[in-house]
């Protein structure tokens, strides 16, 4: 029904080691893995097991020790310190545990902080953020501070603060982390609403109903995947 | 991100946390007020010293009797005091000069229930203009008057407030300690300056103050006002020369007598005045580097504080450039607004301490401008190492930081 889906990131053979000699630590031991445009991926697995890892380097916080990442046709681990930055300013939106807002400053201030980086004029700003907030259905609560929001109010600000990009993909680390479970409901419908709308999503989490709203689940284990397949497949 | 968005979001962190800006301004505040008013008081003082001397007349010179000291406070050698002859000489061989004899008593002025002591000065018309003192109404000394000593009088302001009240004191007998006098003038008013009460004056002819008021014929100063300018080293060595002479002082002994240049003291004055405004700067410039300090240690909290802000502006996109300037600008901001508040505060206090010390107020916008482009120039120099340490946090510690 429709045309094959272009890979966003192809990640082979990554090694992510910190220390060396006997205090070696290998946080990614040799990962492989494809995703491609439209995908909404889980990422599982124990605390250590290199997923946080993993993610930094989706996210293009980090670069690997050795091996390849490739994002679209770039390869991340020969960019610089700014020229990363300059890809997650135009590519990558991040949704974090803690929402990580910032305090006293209104919903569509903090929604319009990536597009002020990316040098959008204040017109233009003000409505691709007013946009993005009602996407995530707080159109009213525009000039709410982090403080008059509630949890669940503050994560779909995140969202926001992501998308109003228009990036090739979202980094969620745990977006319901913080969220009781009708609020984690409630977020995982509205990222499957966006993902329905084309926007790739890799996402975090320890909980497996929460994995369920993916189409796809990777389960890590000691810096490998270990696991790879549909939440049905994984989490049976 | 254009420069207005940055300075935009400079404000906007300073306004989230008003109490600690204003705190960490407040060494810049203080620091640019004390340095502006320290110098403009020291400019102030200046231009009164300058004034004071002006007043007293221009190229004049004080001759009077004793050894001359410099440095001041030594004890002054009595001398003999000069004698009529001695100015009438001056006045006859030294040439384009006036020259006023004077001597001065004190006594206590009494009119009616009021009473007042002052200083008496007996002298000549000449002593009025070498001095620059204008009449503001009566008239002056006539010739036989001086010349016989007649007891008439000329009041500065001082007297007809304090003794006279409102009433006009032209034609009226003053009671000076033993002696009266007719009032025939009152002197316009030349003010006061540093505490020093100019108008506290009473003018009479010499030979009345010497014969009803001190009881001998001594002269203690004479003044001299070289009429063209440029002339009084001449002007000065020729009084030397004729008073050696006059008071048979042998070669290669000391003056018995000194010639003070009122331009010479002025700058002296001058200059000492200038010395002390320059420490007082120098000292308030140090309260200024204390606050440039202040503003650092602030920033460098700040930047702690809101390490999982900068966490989250890398993440989304910031270029470490973009973290560094947000954090000068605001650096750059708070010095800046610190700077205009110790102008203010600068400019007012100035304003007061004039006021109240009674010296003119003088406005140096130039010395404005320097302070406050030194705030400034601060908070580049104190906000560039909390800048640079935000600038350089590793994005994925940042996010983690609690």
């Amino acid at each position: 029904m429709n045309a094959p889906a272009r890979r966003i990131i192809a990640l082979r053979d990554v090694f992510k080691i910190y220390g060396s000699g006997d205090t070696e630590v290998r946080a990614l031991n040799g990962v492989n893995l494809d995703i491609d445009e439209g995908d909404f991926v889980a990422v599982m697995g124990s605390s250590g097991s290199g997923k946080s890892t993993c993610m930094n380097m989706l996210g293009c916080l980090d670069t690997p020790t050795h091996g390849a990442y490739r994002f679209y046709d770039v390869e991340v681990g020969d960019l610089s310190h700014d020229e990363r930055a300059l890809l997650r300013r135009h590519y990558i939106g991040f949704v974090f545990q803690s929402f990580n807002l910032l305090a006293r400053t209104s919903a569509v201030e903090n929604v319009e902080l990536p597009l002020i980086y990316k040098g959008v004029p204040r017109k233009q700003r003000r409505d691709l953020a007013l946009d993005a907030l009602d996407r995530v259905g707080l159109a009213d609560r525009f000039d709410h501070t982090p403080a008059q929001l509630s949890g669940g109010q503050q994560q779909r600000v995140a969202i926001a603060r992501a998308i109003v990009t228009a990036p090739a993909f979202l980094v969620a680390d745990e977006p319901t982390g913080n969220l009781d479970s009708a609020r984690s409901v409630e977020i995982m419908r509205l990222l499957q609403g966006l993902n329905a709308d084309g926007i790739t999503i890799i996402m975090v989490t320890h909980e497996p109903d929460i994995a369920a709203f993916a189409r796809r689940v990777l389960i890590f284990r000691d810096g490998l995947i270990t696991q790879d397949g549909t939440p049905r497949e994984v989490l049976s | 991100m254009t420069f207005w968005d940055t300075f935009l979001m400079a404000l906007r962190a300073i306004a989230r946390n008003t109490i600690r800006s204003v705190l960490t301004a407040l060494g810049i505040v203080i620091g640019v007020a004390s340095v502006i008013a320290m110098v403009h008081l020291g400019q102030a003082a200046t231009l009164n010293v300058t004034q004071q001397i002006a007043a007293m007349g221009s190229n004049l010179l004080i001759v009077s009797p004793g050894v001359r000291r410099f440095g001041g406070g030594g004890p002054r050698v009595s001398a003999k005091p000069f004698e009529l002859a001695d100015a009438q000489a001056i006045a006859r061989d030294v040439p384009d000069i006036l020259v006023a004899p004077a001597t001065t008593s004190r006594a206590t002025a009494v009119f009616g229930n009021a009473n007042y002591t002052t200083t008496i000065t007996g002298t000549t018309n000449n002593f009025l203009e070498i001095r620059d003192w204008h009449l503001q109404s009566g008239r002056l000394f006539e010739d036989r008057e001086t010349a016989s000593g007649a007891a008439v009088c000329i009041l500065g302001k001082t007297l007809v407030d304090n003794v006279y009240f409102q009433q006009d004191p032209l034609g009226t007998q003053l009671r000076l300690g033993a002696s009266s006098c007719q009032v025939i003038g009152v002197l316009a008013s030349k003010g006061s300056s540093m505490g020093n009460d100019q108008d506290d004056v009473v003018l009479m002819p010499l030979k009345a103050v010497q014969r009803r008021l001190a009881g001998n014929q001594d002269i203690s100063t004479l003044y001299v006002s070289a009429l063209v300018d440029g002339t009084t080293a001449d002007t000065q060595a020729a009084i030397e020369a004729l008073l050696r002479e006059r008071r048979r002082i042998r070669d290669g002994a000391e003056d018995d007598f000194n010639v003070r240049d009122m331009q010479e003291i002025a700058q002296t004055l001058e200059a000492t005045t200038g010395t002390l405004t320059a420490l007082l700067g120098a000292i308030a410039a140090v309260s200024l580097l204390v606050g440039g300090i202040g503003i650092m240690n602030i920033m460098l909290v700040s930047v702690t504080e809101r390490t999982r802000e900068i966490g989250i502006r890398l993440a989304i996109g910031a270029l470490a450039k973009d973290v560094l300037i947000q954090f000068l600008v605001e650096a750059i901001v708070i010095a800046s607004l610190g700077g205009l508040l110790g102008v203010t505060f600068g400019v007012l206090g100035t304003w007061g301490l004039t006021a109240f010390m009674k010296l003119p107020f003088v406005l140096d916008v130039q010395m404005l401008l320097i302070a406050f482009g030194f705030a400034a120039g601060i908070g580049v120099i104190f906000g560039y190492v909390p800048a640079r340490k935000a600038a350089r946090l590793n994005p994925i510690d940042s996010l983690r930081h609690e």
